[in-house]
């Protein structure tokens, strides 16, 4: 299951910003994200409202409005240059390379079309096929995904599926063209929760079966660690940790990470106990310190971390985090 | 804790709602979608009842019942032993003692009252003072950590989603009621916010001596802070429960395959195959007998003719109430235990 080290990543994220204009003031969605993912791997982006994870997620795709978008960095998907890309390169690589599946699929899938007609329009869209052939394919995916009837389900419209088979609905949509590369946006938040866990152990098993690349967002460290092989913790536009799930669940090592899990009311946690909490709230990210942006809730804060950038600190091969103190929290009790 | 005789504060019998659906042009359709059916329970003074289920299980319109925002089609509910909406109990007597936090924060605020005046309206309108209404209001920005002299003029759009959850809180505390109904209070909030949420709700509760009703689809969150749970699906009662017993011990094959969804928190044991197949069906046509019954692992013939018994649910005192043909002796099941001598005559 685990890609060894030298395989080579189908996504590779160099120092990526993404900041919104025509406010008062830029907004620094995202400032300085390195990220690497190899083929057949999956990675989940975790972090609160405002972290930056969705936004990093729809830049894979070049989803900002461009006019009031300013990008810096590289960031390039099976060797292309994404952020260099022109409509008519976009609209190629949206769906054959890279593609992506929404937190709502009521709202992401068109209300007026059949889920099968718009199965078929994507697969003919980028493969010169006939309609009869794309409407085979898109059976076998209704099949893939697991949706009980399919024949039946395909000449469905969105509003007459309940929410667990519309998510399939946009997963098998998402896959029509074969891409190598599955976005995946709070692919489950809106899900109850027996029906969560299907749509989880679906992707893990599309994820082994095809041997995409996922990359998944969420903010629920739960789902997260159900089907992540390494976990990037987002906090104020920035990667402030990133390593192994397991790593990550049980050695996390940025104050951050280590705060957001104690702060959970886990199970395990004693009646009546008080929960750890995070004081104060995230920054304003128009106005974004010069040090680290966690420095002002973080027990662990000196001055240094209130002037400079901190660097990313290597714990183990793989394991890093943005922080100073890390010799610092290594001490830390494990969370529950 | 819970004695048997101890008074519930709140008891409910026999609740139910039902929405008419519209018929088309050609009068086809009707029907009703069955929310609520004959929900029975209680909330004993100063507990913290958790409510849980899926969405479609009835869980929000049962708070709506409890706060008389909407009728109900059959039942009723009891405070203090006096029937609400009578003449021994208005409403508006009732109402001030019973309130309710909702989910949208921003939604349910008035954006062009500040968030003093916002909290100050309600015990004016039940005849305080208007200076002593905005004393009262300062006073409980302070006990919910809003400092008044920097946020008791503010309009709700100035302040962040967890802060404008604790003037919610803080407005339904204002006419100083017995029990305050949270419906999905803390869902929309980021965790490290929840949690300093939940414990404001928690330090509240000490201080005003007050009983929760704290409905959420989280299980975690209902875990943390009940002291016991009631499962609902498609609109009844499955499951009710001492909080740690019924988490340790699930007996209604519907909440052990609720909580065996929750996500093992570790990558070395995820769960392989999911507990159920399938979305929570549509509460509009529900399955007779056991509406559990289409999607239980544990399912037998007799389950889609028979109504499990809610007798269970609903007595005082218990533990552990189910309504499961599998714990009703002599029902059929199989796996039911033969019926007793007693329950045979």
């Amino acid at each position: 299951m685990k890609p060894a080290e030298d395989t080579p990543a189908l996504v590779d994220i160099r120092d990526l910003s993404v900041a919104f204009i025509g406010g008062r003031a830029p907004v620094k969605a995202v400032s300085g994200v390195s990220l690497r993912v190899r083929r057949g791997e999956t990675v989940a982006l975790i972090g609160e409202s405002g972290s930056g994870k969705s936004v990093t997620l729809r830049t894979m795709l070049m989803l900002h409005a461009a006019k009031r978008t300013q990008l810096g960095g590289q960031l390039s998907v099976d060797g292309r240059d994404v952020l260099a890309m022109n409509e008519a390169e976009l609209a190629d690589y949206r769906g054959k390379v890279a593609s992506m599946i929404f937190q709502e699929p009521l709202l992401a899938l068109d209300p007026v079309y059949t889920v099968g007609a718009q199965i078929v329009e994507s697969i003919r869209r980028h493969e010169p096929v006939s309609a009869a052939e794309a409407h085979a394919r898109a059976l076998k995916l209704f099949e893939r995904v697991r949706i009980p009837s399919p024949e039946r389900r395909l000449a469905a419209y969105p509003h007459e599926m309940s929410g667990g088979m519309r998510q399939r609905a946009m997963i098998a949509l998402a896959l029509a063209c074969n891409p190598k590369l599955l976005l995946a946006d709070e692919p489950t938040t809106a899900l109850d929760a027996t029906v969560q866990i299907q749509v989880l152990i679906l992707l893990r098993e599309l994820q082994q079966e095809l041997g995409l690349s996922i990359v998944f967002v969420t903010h629920d460290i739960g789902a997260a660690l159900e089907v992540a092989d390494r976990i990037a913790v987002m906090y104020a536009g920035r990667i402030v940790e990133e390593g192994t799930a397991r790593e990550l669940i049980h050695a996390p090592r940025h104050p951050y990470t280590i705060a957001l899990l104690r702060s959970r009311a886990h199970g395990a946690m004693a009646k009546g106990q008080r929960l750890v909490t995070i004081a104060g709230s995230p920054p304003d990210l128009s106005k974004l310190p010069p040090g680290c942006a966690f420095a002002e809730r973080c027990r662990w804060a000196e001055d240094a971390c209130r002037t400079q950038q901190p660097p990313a600190v290597e714990i183990a091969p793989g394991h890093r985090a943005r922080c100073l103190r890390t010799e610092a929290t290594s001490e830390a009790p494990s969370p529950p | 804790m819970q004695a048997p005789v101890q008074k519930p504060l709140l008891s409910v019998q026999g609740l139910v709602k039902h929405f008419p659906l519209k018929k088309d042009v050609l009068g086809r359709g009707g029907g009703v979608v069955r929310a609520v059916d004959d929900v029975n329970f209680q909330v004993l003074p100063g507990e913290t009842l958790g409510v849980v289920g899926e969405s479609g299980c009835g869980k929000s319109t049962t708070a709506r019942l409890l706060m008389q925002l909407i009728e109900p089609t059959a039942g009723e509910v009891l405070f203090d032993g006096a029937k609400v909406g009578s003449r021994d109990l208005p409403l508006k007597e009732y109402r001030r003692q019973v309130q309710m936090v909702f989910q949208d924060s921003y939604a349910s605020l008035n954006p062009r009252l500040t968030i003093e005046d916002s909290i100050a309206f309600g015990p004016q309108v039940h005849g305080v003072s208007g200076g002593v209404a905005v004393a009262r209001a300062r006073s409980l920005l302070a006990k919910v950590g809003l400092e008044p002299t920097r946020f008791a003029g503010r309009y709700p759009h100035e302040l962040s989603g967890g802060q404008r959850q604790r003037v919610n809180i803080a407005r339904a505390l204002a006419l100083q009621p017995r029990i305050v109904i949270l419906d999905e209070a803390v869902s929309a909030l980021d965790k490290s916010v929840e949690a300093q949420v939940l414990n404001l709700l928690l330090d509240l509760k000490d201080e005003f001596g007050l009983t929760y009703v704290f409905i959420s689809h989280d299980l975690h969150v209902v875990r943390f802070i009940s002291d016991r749970v009631m499962v609902m699906y498609l609109g009844e009662v499955a499951e009710v429960g001492a909080a740690e017993t019924l988490f340790e011990t699930p007996r209604h094959p519907y909440t052990k395959a609720l909580l065996s969804s929750m996500p093992s928190m570790d990558p070395d044991r995820r769960t392989l195959v999911a507990p159920l197949a399938g979305d929570p069906p549509n509460p509009i046509n529900p399955p007779g007998g056991c509406r559990f019954h289409p999607r239980c692992p544990k399912a037998e013939a007799v389950c889609g003719q028979v109504v499990p018994s809610r007798k269970a649910l609903a007595l005082p005192g218990v533990t552990q109430g189910v309504a499961c043909l599998i714990h009703e002796p002599g029902s059929g099941h199989t796996l039911a235990a033969l019926p007793t001598a007693q329950e045979a005559a």
